[in-house]
């Protein structure tokens, strides 16, 4: 259990419908290891994430979290077995995730989304959750802003309340879906170096986006997903570097221009 | 023809014991109507599918028939199915009935309303279904139907003078008939309407007041 990966994705295959969405995914993650799901719309990165954050429930394959199954395991009989529903949720309470729409609630304020689950979930009393949730919000540097609504805060303001409400719960991996993508330029800078920052501090997170830049300079790992397979997996040098996969040179032809030419 | 007001006030007990019965065949329909709104809303979204299909069938035939038929239909065709209802009964729950099938689709938009993320975000942080309902999606449910809540609330009001068919002693009943009686239509009539919008404006009121109450809560983003 110890040396297990923070994240082992194996055979996973997520079909809507007819329509395979992922075709066979195969995916570990080291702890503390920054991994950056690159690729076109549509190949499957959200799916994915989802699938690890049990969103969805994936057609066929595993995944482990720290070594423990998480939704389906084989069972004796070799046959692919749902598990309970406690264990689920006992795995999934090791994951953190932070949506491309904040999804902060809007009848509650920053602290409010902040402390919610830890009452309501976790049973924590209100004050210790109030002292909890201060702490992170003044870590994502909104200590002044708790007592504001959703509708009070700018989107970065947002999604850095969105990003405390998960850290709150104190999940072992953290997962972001282009948490940056429904941003004005000038907002994404603060919520990327929040994400700096808790990779810095040595968490497991696995990030969809479209910012070759911060993919480049903080993933340990660059995933690039085509068609729900995974086309290219490596280090960014290894990645962006030349000679070049020739999809991943026509990916960075689109994104390029967003200004990242020069960090790599 | 002069406008009687001595007639009027002669009749003030009578006025107000009418305005009793309607108020209160009013609240008691909203409110066993939108708990019944509610609980079918809940049901059809989360339910089995067959009882999602017998509640939307009864939704649909409250909705697509008059109140003035249904109302006749419960009072004088009840008693023939075992179902034999005072008059006052009856009004209130005919009017319970139909006040549940309206507020049930207020409701359910609502639910629809509801951007599922919302749900996801709970989901991730670990609530179960009852605490994701109680936490997230009745509050948040509450402030997206409470403008239609309050239009209904409002034509529920105005539904209770139909009740007048089946004699349920209420404003519009007894209000006409002092006006039959003194051949004073003219008054009497403008002493009901006066008293209707008086309460249809205190309830718009009531509304505007919780939406401006609610409205820190507004979603910040489509
Ligand atoms: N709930 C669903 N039902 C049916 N098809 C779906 C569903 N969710 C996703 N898909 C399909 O799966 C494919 C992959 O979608 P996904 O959202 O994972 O892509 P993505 O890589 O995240 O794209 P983007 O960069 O646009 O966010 C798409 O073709 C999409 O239409
Ligand atoms: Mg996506």
């Amino acid at each position: 259990m110890t040396n297990a990966p923070a994240i082992r994705v194996q055979g996973l295959v997520k079909r809507f419908g007819k329509t395979e969405v992922l075709t066979g995914i195969d995916l570990e993650a080291a702890r503390g290891e920054v991994t950056c799901l690159l690729g076109p719309s549509g190949s499957g990165k959200s799916t994915l994430l989802r699938c690890i954050a049990f969103l969805e429930e994936a057609t066929d394959g595993f995944i482990e979290i720290d070594g423990a199954p998480l939704g389906f395991a084989l069972g004796p009989d070799g046959d692919r077995m749902r598990l309970p529903p406690n264990d689920i949720r006992g795995v999934r309470s090791k994951i953190g995730m932070v949506f491309q729409q904040f999804n902060l609630w809007p009848h509650m304020t920053a602290l409010g989304n902040v402390m919610e689950a830890l009452v309501t979930a976790r049973g924590m009393s209100k004050a210790e959750a109030e002292e909890r949730a201060r702490a992170r919000l003044a870590e994502v540097g909104l200590a002044e802003r708790a007592t504001h609504y959703p509708s009070e805060l700018s989107g970065g303001q947002q999604q850095r309340v969105a990003i405390a409400r998960a850290l709150a719960l104190e999940p072992k991996i953290m997962l972001f879906d282009e948490p940056t993508s429904s941003l004005d330029p000038e907002l994404t800078g603060e919520v990327l170096n929040v994400m700096r920052k808790l990779a810095e501090g040595g968490m497991t997170m696995v990030v969809v986006t479209h910012e070759i830049g911060f993919a480049a300079s903080v993933g340990h790992k660059i995933v690039f997903l085509d068609q729900g397979k995974i086309l290219v997996e490596g280090t960014p040098g290894e990645v962006f570097g030349k000679p070049r996969h020739p999809r991943i040179d026509q990916f960075l032809d689109t994104y390029l221009d967003r200004g990242a030419a020069g960090l790599l | 023809m002069t406008f009687d007001f001595a007639l009027v006030l002669e009749n003030v007990p009578n006025i107000a014991r009418a305005f009793g019965v309607t108020l209160g065949v009013w609240a008691g329909a909203v409110v066993f109507g939108s708990i019944g709104g509610f609980a079918i809303a809940v049901a059809r979204r989360w339910g089995p599918t067959p009882v999602g299909w017998l509640l939307r069938a009864f939704v649909e035939v409250i909705r697509g028939t008059p109140f003035l038929v249904q109302i006749f239909l419960l009072y004088y065709g009840g008693p023939f199915i075992g179902l034999s209802l005072d008059n006052i009964p009856a009004g209130l729950f005919g009017l319970s009935v139909y006040a549940a099938a309206y507020y049930s689709e207020i409701f359910r938009t609502g639910f629809e309303a509801i951007p599922k993320g919302h749900l996801e975000a709970a989901d991730c942080a670990g609530f179960t279904r009852a605490q994701t309902l109680r936490r997230i999606v009745l509050p948040e449910m509450t402030m997206l139907v409470l403008p239609a809540m309050v239009n209904m609330t409002i034509l529920m009001l105005k539904e209770t003078a139909v009740l007048s068919i089946i004699s349920v002693p209420e404003l519009t009943l007894e209000v006409s008939a002092i006006g039959t009686a003194h051949y004073a239509f003219v008054e009497s009539f403008t002493i009901v309407a006066l008293l209707y919008w008086g309460l249809t404006d205190l309830c718009g009121r009531a509304g505007r007041l919780a939406e401006a109450r609610f409205s820190r809560y507004r979603f910040s983003h489509s």
